[in-house]
């Protein structure tokens, strides 16, 4: 995607984390003996991305847009098809395991499940020790450290000794955060860190994210469907379609002007906790469900389900929709987005 | 998106779900869970109720227990009443006939809900040929009609299709159209649209409300998205614990909230239109657990209001001012007018009980 190129930075610093055309595909085997290679899934498709230091990018999408799988290629738990990922300048994708475990101290994650990422059999003081054992790092202040980690995420110091059955969903998911934190990483990736949790326990969960950004100058990758939450907490929103970033800007101008039609039908989607804007809304529904990865439509991907492409396009700027895939560039609405007629659109 | 329906309320203000003081209780290793404690609502012909609370509030059992599908072991008391038929303790084939007919219930997952191996076409004739004595070709033709009304494209072909052909917001159409295909009274939905993308989300929900314009059904649309409630629904009841601890229309609820936990839930969520600087007002700690419930108001421990009348006597929903059909379950209910979350909420990073744990350790420093 040449377009992020043309943005101007908005640090003077050189990002933290950097993905250049980026390319995903996973292979469609047949079911027969031989597993022949029938098709290939076009999970993540030519995606360029920077993140700074101390800066939240949300990436944003529905289910199947390859927000995770592009989650994981960032921090090269994935083998990347094409492109190339740097971390401070350095690459990261297609190096050895053993190459990449200082990178690792600094570069960690956290998953959505908190049930299912740890595990049952281990005591929580072994859960968070084992980042730390595995980097070398537990010497001895180790006890005092794992302490002072689940104090950092706002847990009891003195149930280092129970297991994870014993604490609720939201506890668990402080348990992963301590985990991702304990080797001191500049960069979290947080792979929809609070979807799995009610909301009022969400709230205390999101706000003890922002508090550790700020005190130990975090860099996170917020990955997340739900566009209320990634608002309140990214800076810059990417917004994603079928393996392609249709769109992205600083968080106020993303939710204040969409450009894309995607962005626009999916910010209208959102409903508000509240009657009477909830009863008033103008409402962009998009019809029919997300093309199969497998054989994505030509052009642009989203023309299939484009209220603008059905109502407003002449048949001849249709055709352009058809032949050619638009560019994430800026068309003059101060951010880049990936639609050939591409116009601010005011939604909340 | 209109929420009432002008369109056919066929015996306007009649209740056609009274549920009376219910109370459900399963046995369990750990003792008798009181998964709910005294429920009472009803639904009129025409109206929307909407049910919110976090997992484990009980929003669902209240309206399994309508439709017959608890387990044996549940411990059921009290009344639930269908157009005045009372429901609970009836034999299962006199409950089939009811079921599907006058009550019909949409589950949160499509694919657990319609059979893998029969055509959609199929299941949706076998809901019509239950109740109604047609002939197959015409059960076939009112499934194609029933497709059609809630937004399939091309029924004529997609009536021969297999749940598994079709995407999760067609399956869950597929299940609208098979709550819809009697005529029913009610339609309960139970997270309808939990487990689907937000755009496909507005696209069942479209479908769900051209479902009730063509039936005059009453809706009960349980969930825990304060939003889709904020939109879709005439009045409203919060529950937590097992108990409806607020009552009223929409409006009340969410511009008037007389209950602490109300106050709470709406602080607590991220917002696309609100201020993106101000900080979430989380609720400290977890919802209780509903095995030995101590004594008192279920909500105390969480509560910044509480004292010690809460810990001893569990509040009884009530009137918040005379005559009113607002009705919330707490002791200060009065303290809470003109509040906002922020105003009784604390910010803290803390999780739960740890803080009043750290709290009692430290002697209050930390």
């Amino acid at each position: 995607m040449s377009g992020t190129q043309t943005q101007a930075p908005r640090t003077s610093t050189a990002p933290l984390l950097e993905a250049s055309n980026i390319v995903k595909h996973f292979p469609v085997r047949s079911s027969g003996l031989l597993r022949r290679q029938v098709g290939e899934i076009h999970a993540v498709c030519d995606v360029s991305l920077q993140l700074h230091e101390n800066e939240t990018l949300g990436l944003v999408g529905e289910s199947g847009c390859g927000k995770s799988t592009l989650s994981r290629l960032l921090l090269n738990l994935l083998d990347l098809t094409a492109g190339e990922v740097t971390y401070r300048g350095q690459q990261v994708s297609g190096i050895s395991r053993r190459a990449m475990r200082p990178l690792r101290r600094e570069m960690q994650i956290v998953f959505q499940d908190p049930f299912a990422s740890l595990d049952s059999r281990m005591t929580v003081f072994s859960l968070i020790a084992e980042p730390l054992r595995i980097q070398g790092l537990f010497e001895d202040d180790g006890h005092a450290r794992v302490r002072e980690l689940l104090q950092l995420v706002g847990l009891n110091p003195e149930h280092g000794n129970r297991y994870p059955h014993e604490f609720s969903g939201g506890q668990r998911q402080r348990i992963g955060i301590a985990r991702a934190l304990a080797s001191d990483p500049k960069l979290i990736v947080l792979d929809e860190p609070v979807s799995a949790l009610d909301v009022s326990i969400q709230a205390g969960v999101i706000n003890l994210l922002e508090d550790l950004q700020d005190r130990f100058d975090l860099s996170y990758l917020f990955v997340a469907h739900d566009l209320s939450v990634v608002r309140h907490i990214a800076d810059r929103v990417a917004v994603m379609y079928l393996g392609r970033i249709v769109e992205e800007a600083p968080t106020d101008q993303l939710f204040a002007s969409p450009s894309h039609p995607y962005t626009q039908a999916l910010i209208s989607a959102v409903p508000f906790p509240d009657p009477h804007k909830e009863r008033a809304r103008e409402r962009i529904i998009v019809t029919g469900d997300v093309p199969n990865p497998s054989d994505p439509p030509s052009g642009c991907r989203f023309r299939t389900r484009c209220p603008k492409f059905a109502a407003e396009l002449s048949s001849s700027q249709q055709q352009q929709c058809i032949d050619e895939v638009p560019q994430l560039i800026d068309r003059g609405q101060g951010h880049p987005a990936a639609c050939h007629f591409a116009e601010a659109h005011r939604m909340v | 998106m209109s929420v009432t329906d002008p369109a056919a309320p066929r015996r306007a203000g009649e209740a056609v779900l009274e549920i009376e003081d219910l109370h459900v209780a399963f046995p369990s290793e750990d003792g008798l869970v009181q998964a709910v404690r005294g429920v009472s609502y009803e639904v009129r012909a025409g109206e929307a109720l909407g049910i919110v609370g976090e997992s484990g509030a009980g929003k669902s059992v209240s309206s399994m227990a309508v439709m017959g599908l608890l387990p044996k072991n549940a411990q059921i008391e009290g009344s639930a009443k269908v157009l005045g038929q009372e429901m609970l303790g009836l034999k299962d084939a006199k409950i089939s006939r009811i079921r599907g007919d006058q009550v019909a219930m949409i589950f949160q997952d499509p694919l657990t809900s319609l059979t893998p191996v029969y055509t959609i076409g199929r299941q949706l004739a076998e809901a019509v040929l239950a109740h109604r004595n047609v002939s197959k070709q015409a059960a076939r033709e009112r499934a194609i009609e029933l497709l059609e009304l809630v937004g399939i494209p091309n029924p004529q072909e997609r009536v021969d299709a297999y749940p598994h052909e079709l995407s999760g917001g067609m399956r869950q159409r597929v299940v609208i159209a098979i709550a819809m295909a009697n005529d029913p009274d009610v339609i309960i939905a139970d997270e309808p649209t939990t487990a689907l993308d937000v755009t496909v989300q507005a696209q069942v929900l479209e479908a769900l409300e051209s479902a009730r314009t063509q039936t005059g059904a009453a809706l009960v649309m349980i969930t825990h998205d304060l939003g889709v409630i904020a939109g879709h629904v005439d009045r409203v009841c919060v529950m937590y614990a097992g108990r409806i601890v607020e009552s009223g229309t929409v409006d009340d609820v969410f511009y008037a909230p007389r209950m602490p936990y109300t106050l709470g839930l709406l602080g607590s969520l991220p917002r696309l239109d609100g201020s993106r600087d101000e900080r979430l007002t989380p609720i400290t700690g977890t919802p209780p657990s509903l095995v030995n419930l101590p004594p008192g108001c279920p909500f105390a421990p969480r509560c910044p209001l509480a004292r010690d009348r809460c810990r001893e006597e569990e509040p009884p929903l009530e009137a918040v001012d005379v005559a009113s059909r607002h009705l919330a379950a707490c002791h200060f209910s009065d303290e809470l007018v003109g509040k906002e979350a922020t105003d009784l909420f604390t910010e803290s990073i803390l999780d739960a009980d740890v803080a009043d744990e750290i709290v009692a350790e430290h002697g209050g420093q930390a």
